[in-house]
């Protein structure tokens, strides 16, 4: 790779387009990801992504019948519309009784395949039409694409910051946050939309079916390191960004599809880190947990007590 | 937050009742709970102990009765910050680590706020070291003792300094020298003036704090007063050992036995 080729790259109307699109996806759908994760729904994004095809067909079949000129006119605003609908469904089974949480991921995963395939057919389309969606098409992001993907994001990024504290309470301790008297079915009915959003965004970049990918793993990388749940959303938003722009960039160089170079790089990552983890993570100093806490039984050789006693205060001193 | 000169009781709960999943959990229940006081809640598992002060709280739903904390109907105009809540447990690890000072931290939303506050991370220091963990400010709750948890979900509930504590029992599973710290904190708390509600399954070292006590069974009132004595059974000195079913039949006469217990 000489300069030349960069600058080229980097000039490249496409590219820059392509390129923006997965600095804005990169970096917000881990941050929604840390929430679902949180709240122990990291396959949500794969149930919406699924439901989401259902609305790219039924986009599909609302503009062929008024006759729009670009067939798929609808298909993206029909998957806005199917993805945040889906969200809230999940949502709410997941309020009602949680044992029925993944039942109802599953019921949502095949009805929303099934439903898209059946009705891209009576739009008037093929599979084939599908397969953009499916797997991505950074490739071809057009200048109002990228202007709904940037507006997307930056509402996604807006809430899933500004209200950080208190989503973080709700997927915390949601028990608490009801204790609290905080909005806890409004909150956790953003976590879902913001979820629904990304997924739509982030269909251009990787394709429905590799969606939640880049949600959730720069999250499970973050955590190998990061000590607290801050640390982990910035480590898997940067993540996030490398992985997709270094994976688009590999494809402008070979021909292989954006969204799986992504996903495949982003557990590349995932497996070298999680190798080196023992290598790489500051060794923790062995002390007594609980230094401060009184032995509760005597034992047989317990006659030096005072040694026991000198032994902990230097532990805690020394720390 | 200081606290007005006149003023009605804290929890004013009337006839309450909470179904789940078609059971009756609690039916009919009342309580008043006035300034000041500390409250036991007391009874068996299964007696509806926790599902009354959830109730209370407004985490789970109630299907007749009304429940007014400090003069508000539960809901968004109730005075949250005025309220803290310590659950039994902190709920099962997530994936996502998260410290001590994150968890505490997010005591500080209440209702409708939904924004930290000014200082934010000041108080929720001086909270953790209010429990004597100021040196586990940043590490993982996840990795902590179960002792160490429960005193950071007690830094929660204080550090929004609320005149109302409710605690699900806070002495489960936890040694007793921990225990001992508390009840030093309930105790300096009611000394300040705070209105405590606490969940026990024995008075234990709470007994010399509590006001008063009532005691559950089915999910009905049936003591609201003085802390009862418990019951004796075996372990009483002048236990009446009574059966439900008849004496068994003395052992046919024999030749009699004696034993002797040696040194």
């Amino acid at each position: 790779m000489t300069w030349d080729q960069v600058v080229e790259m980097l000039t490249s109307p496409l590219m820059q387009r392509a390129l923006l699109a997965a600095v804005l996806v990169g970096a917000a759908a881990p941050v929604v990801g840390t929430f679902l994760v949180q709240r122990r729904m990291a396959l949500m994004g794969d149930g919406i992504g699924h439901v989401a095809l259902t609305g790219v067909a039924l986009g599909w079949l609302v503009g062929s019948w008024a006759n729009l000129v670009p067939q798929d006119a609808l298909a993206v605003p029909g998957a806005v519309v199917a993805a945040v609908v889906g969200s809230v469904v999940i949502e709410l089974v997941r309020e009602r009784g949680r044992t029925s949480g993944d039942l109802a991921l599953a019921l949502m995963f095949y009805g929303g395949i099934a439903g898209g395939v059946l009705l891209i057919k009576v739009a008037g389309g093929t599979n084939a039409n599908l397969i953009s969606y499916l797997f991505g098409s950074i490739s071809t992001v057009s200048t109002s694409d990228l202007w709904w993907t940037a507006a997307l994001a930056a509402v996604v990024l807006g809430v899933g910051l500004g209200l950080r504290t208190a989503l973080f309470a709700v997927s915390h301790d949601e028990e608490f946050a009801r204790a609290s008297g905080l909005p806890v079915r409004v909150l956790s009915m953003l976590v879902a939309t913001i979820a629904a959003l990304t997924v739509t965004i982030a269909m251009r970049v990787v394709g429905l079916l590799l969606v939640s990918a880049l949600m959730i793993v720069p999250v499970a990388i973050a955590q190998l390191y990061a000590r607290s749940f801050g640390r982990t959303m910035a480590v898997a938003s940067v993540t996030g960004v490398a992985v997709s722009v270094v994976g688009l960039v590999l494809t402008y160089w070979q021909d292989i599809p954006p969204g799986a170079t992504i996903v495949v790089l982003a557990i590349l990552v995932y497996a070298v880190a999680a190798a080196l983890r023992p290598v790489l993570r500051r060794p923790q100093p062995v002390r007594d947990p609980h230094p401060d806490m009184v032995d509760d039984v005597l034992l047989a050789d317990d006659d030096v007590d005072e040694l026991c006693v000198d032994e902990h205060g230097t532990a805690t001193t020394g720390r | 937050m200081s606290t007005p000169v006149v003023e009605g009781p804290v929890i004013e709960a009337d006839g309450v009742g909470v179904t789940l999943g078609g059971q009756h959990i609690l039916t009919g229940v009342g309580l008043t709970v006035s300034a000041g006081e500390v409250l036991a809640l007391l009874g068996a598992n299964g007696s509806g102990k926790s599902t009354l002060v959830r109730a209370l709280l407004g985490v789970v739903a109630t299907s007749s009765g009304s429940v007014r904390l400090f003069g508000a109907p539960l809901g968004p105009a109730a005075p949250w910050s005025r309220i803290g809540y310590v659950p039994q447990r902190l709920p099962a690890a997530a994936g996502v680590p998260s410290t001590a000072l994150e968890v505490v931290t997010s005591g500080l939303l209440h209702g409708r706020s939904l924004r930290l506050p000014h200082g934010a991370r000041r108080r929720a220091t001086d909270a953790l070291a209010e429990v004597d963990l100021a040196d586990r400010v940043h590490q993982r709750v996840q990795d902590m003792s179960g002792g160490q948890q429960q005193r950071v979900l007690i830094a929660r509930a204080l550090v929004r300094r609320p005149d109302l504590l409710v605690l699900d029992e806070p002495t489960s599973g936890i040694d007793i020298p921990t225990q001992a710290t508390f009840v030093d904190t309930v105790a300096r708390l009611r000394d300040a003036g705070t209105t405590i509600v606490v969940i026990l399954h024995e008075l234990g070292p709470f007994a010399p704090l509590i006001d008063r006590a009532v005691v559950l069974r089915h999910g009905r009132v049936v003591h609201d007063g003085a802390p009862p004595r418990p019951r004796g059974d075996h372990a009483d000195e002048l236990h009446d050992h009574t059966h439900a079913h008849p004496d068994p039949e003395p052992p046919p006469t024999g030749p009699s036995l004696s034993v002797e217990v040696g040194p």
